[in-house]
C-alpha cells in the first residue's frame, strides 16, 4: 500500500478544522455543562434527603445504563417525535453534558467522600455553615482527588463526540467522513482522523499532569 | 491576647451543663452528666476511653447533638436539648467555643497562616490585615514565627498541633476545647504543646481538656473530672482525684496510668 500524501496535507486543513470548530469546542463545552451538572448531582447524592437523594440515583443508574448513542438519537431523532425539535449543536451539547453528568457526579462523590470527616469538623469549630465547609474546605481537596479520574472522563468524552458525526454536527471525523467518501481512500483518512485524535488527547494527558503537580504542592511526597 | 473581656467578677459562672444525654442508636454514651465551669478556670476530664469524655466536649461545640439536657452559657445563652433546637441556636451555641482536635485537622490546602485567619475573615468578616497581624502575633507567641506560609505537611505533629491552637485561639472563644491535644503526638514533642496550654491556663483562658496526662492535670487543672460509663464517678481539686480519690473506679484508673505494667 502506498501512502497517497498529497491527500493527506489537502485533507488535514479541513479535518483539523473539524477539531478546532467542531470537536474541541463540543467537548469543553460539553464538559463545563457536565461538570456543573455532576456537583449538583454528587450533592443530590450525598443529601440527607431521601428524595434528593433517590432523584440523583435514577439519574446516573439510567445514564449509565444506556448507550450515548441511543441517548443521542432520543435528543436529536426522538424528541421531534414529541414536538421537541433542537438542531445538531445544542443536541450534541446536551446529550454529553447529560452523559458527563452522570458519570462524574460518581467521581466528585468518592472524591468529596475521601476527604475526612475531621475537615469537615474543623470547619464546624471555626463558625463554618456546611455550604462554607463544602465550598472553602472541602472541594479543593476533592478537586485534587478527582483530577485523574476526570481526566479520564474528559478524554473519553473527546474521543465520544465523533458520535455527533452521526447527528450532522461538523466535527473531526466527519470531515474525516466526507473526504473518505469522496476519495474512497478510507483506511488513510480513518487513520488519520485516528491520528488527530490521539494527539489531541496526548495534550491533554500533558495538561492533566500539569494540574496534578500544581494540586500537589501542599501534600506530602 | 486575652480572654474575652467581661465586667462579670472573674471567677463568676461561664458554663453550666446539666443532665447531658447522648445515645449513639442503643448505647447509652452519656447518662445524664453535670459540668459547671467559671470564667478563667480549668476543668480537665479523664476516664478510660468510651467514659463519654469526648463526647462531652463535642457536644459543647455543637459536633453532637445532645438528646436532652441543657447546656448554658450563663447569662448569655441557655440551649434546652429536650425540645428540637434551631440551627441558629447551635450556630450561636459554637461560636462560644472552640476545639482544638486530637489529630490537629488543619486544612492541608491552606498555609498555617490560611489556617489561623479563615475563621476570622471568612466567618467572622474581621479585616483581613487585622486578623493576619493578630495571627502572626499568636503564632510568635507559640514559638512558629516564620512559619506563616508553610503548608501543614511540613511541619511536625507538635507544630501543627501548635498551630490548631492557635487557630482556635484566633477565634476568641470564650471557652477552648482540647480533645486529647497531645494522644497523636510522639512522646518528646508532647511537652511544647503541653507548655503552650500551661501559658494558656496562666493567662486566664478558661478551658476544658480531655487528657490522658495526669501529671498535665494534677499541674495545670482547678478541677479533675473523672468519667466512666457515661456519668461523672467523681470531681474534685486535682490533688484529691488523682492523689486520694474517694471512688474506687478512680483508684483503679489512675494506678493503671501511673503503673501501666
Amino acid at each position: 500500500m502506498t501512502i497517497n500524501w498529497d491527500l493527506v496535507w489537502s485533507s488535514l486543513g479541513p479535518i483539523l478544522m473539524g477539531a478546532v470548530t467542531g470537536t474541541i469546542p463540543l467537548a469543553l463545552a460539553s464538559f463545563g455543562l457536565g461538570l456543573l451538572l455532576a456537583l449538583l448531582i454528587a450533592l443530590m447524592r450525598l443529601s440527607r434527603n431521601p428524595v434528593f437523594a433517590a432523584i440523583a440515583r435514577i439519574y446516573i443508574s439510567v445514564i449509565r445504563g444506556t448507550p450515548l448513542l441511543v441517548q443521542l438519537f432520543v435528543i436529536f431523532y426522538g424528541l421531534p417525535s414529541i414536538g421537541v425539535t433542537i438542531s445538531p449543536w445544542p443536541s450534541a451539547i446536551i446529550a454529553f453534558s447529560l452523559n458527563v453528568g452522570g458519570y462524574a457526579a460518581e467521581v466528585i462523590r468518592a472524591a468529596i467522600l475521601s476527604v475526612p470527616k475531621g475537615q469537615w469538623e474543623a470547619g464546624h469549630t471555626i463558625g463554618m455553615s456546611r455550604r462554607q465547609s463544602l465550598v472553602r474546605i472541602i472541594l479543593p481537596q476533592a478537586a485534587r482527588v478527582s483530577v485523574p479520574p476526570l481526566s479520564n472522563t474528559f478524554i473519553s468524552l473527546v474521543k465520544d463526540t465523533s458520535l455527533a458525526s452521526l447527528i450532522l454536527v461538523t466535527e473531526l471525523f466527519r470531515q474525516a467522513q466526507q473526504v473518505a467518501a469522496f476519495s474512497q481512500e478510507f483506511m488513510l483518512l480513518y487513520l488519520e482522523a485516528a491520528v488527530i485524535y490521539w494527539v489531541v488527547c496526548l495534550v491533554l494527558a500533558g495538561g492533566q499532569s500539569v494540574l496534578e503537580k500544581r494540586l500537589d504542592r501542599y501534600v506530602a511526597h | 491576647m486575652s480572654p474575652t473581656e467581661s465586667t462579670l467578677p472573674d471567677d463568676s459562672a461561664l458554663l453550666a451543663v446539666r443532665e447531658l444525654r447522648k445515645a449513639f442508636g442503643s448505647h447509652e454514651v452519656l447518662k445524664s452528666v453535670d459540668i459547671d465551669v467559671r470564667r478563667g478556670e480549668v476543668v480537665a476530664l479523664i476516664g478510660p476511653s468510651g467514659s463519654g469524655k469526648t463526647t462531652v466536649l463535642r457536644c459543647l461545640n455543637g459536633l453532637e447533638i445532645p438528646d436532652d439536657g441543657v447546656v448554658d452559657f450563663v447569662g448569655q445563652l441557655a440551649v434546652d436539648f429536650s425540645a428540637p433546637v434551631s440551627k441558629k441556636q447551635l450556630a450561636s451555641l459554637r461560636d462560644r467555643s472552640a476545639m482544638v482536635f486530637q489529630h490537629y485537622n488543619l486544612f492541608p490546602h491552606k498555609t498555617v497562616l490560611e489556617n489561623i485567619i479563615e475563621g476570622p475573615v471568612q466567618v467572622q468578616k474581621r479585616p483581613k490585615a487585622e486578623a493576619i497581624a493578630a495571627a502572626r502575633e499568636l503564632l510568635a507567641r507559640v514559638g512558629l514565627e516564620g512559619k506563616e506560609k508553610s503548608y501543614p505537611f511540613e511541619l511536625s505533629g507538635g507544630q501543627q498541633q501548635r498551630v490548631g491552637i492557635v487557630r482556635a485561639l484566633a477565634l476568641r472563644p470564650q471557652l477552648l476545647l482540647f480533645d486529647e491535644p497531645t494522644s497523636a503526638l510522639d512522646p518528646e514533642l508532647v511537652g511544647d504543646v503541653l507548655t503552650v496550654i500551661k501559658e494558656l491556663a496562666d493567662e486566664g483562658w478558661t478551658m476544658v481538656v480531655v487528657t490522658h496526662e495526669l501529671a498535665f492535670a494534677r499541674q495545670v487543672a482547678d478541677e479533675v473530672i473523672f468519667m466512666d460509663g457515661g456519668v461523672v464517678v467523681e470531681r474534685g481539686h486535682p490533688d484529691t482525684v488523682l492523689r486520694d480519690p474517694r471512688e474506687e473506679r478512680t483508684r483503679q484508673f489512675v494506678d493503671r496510668l501511673l503503673n501501666p505494667f
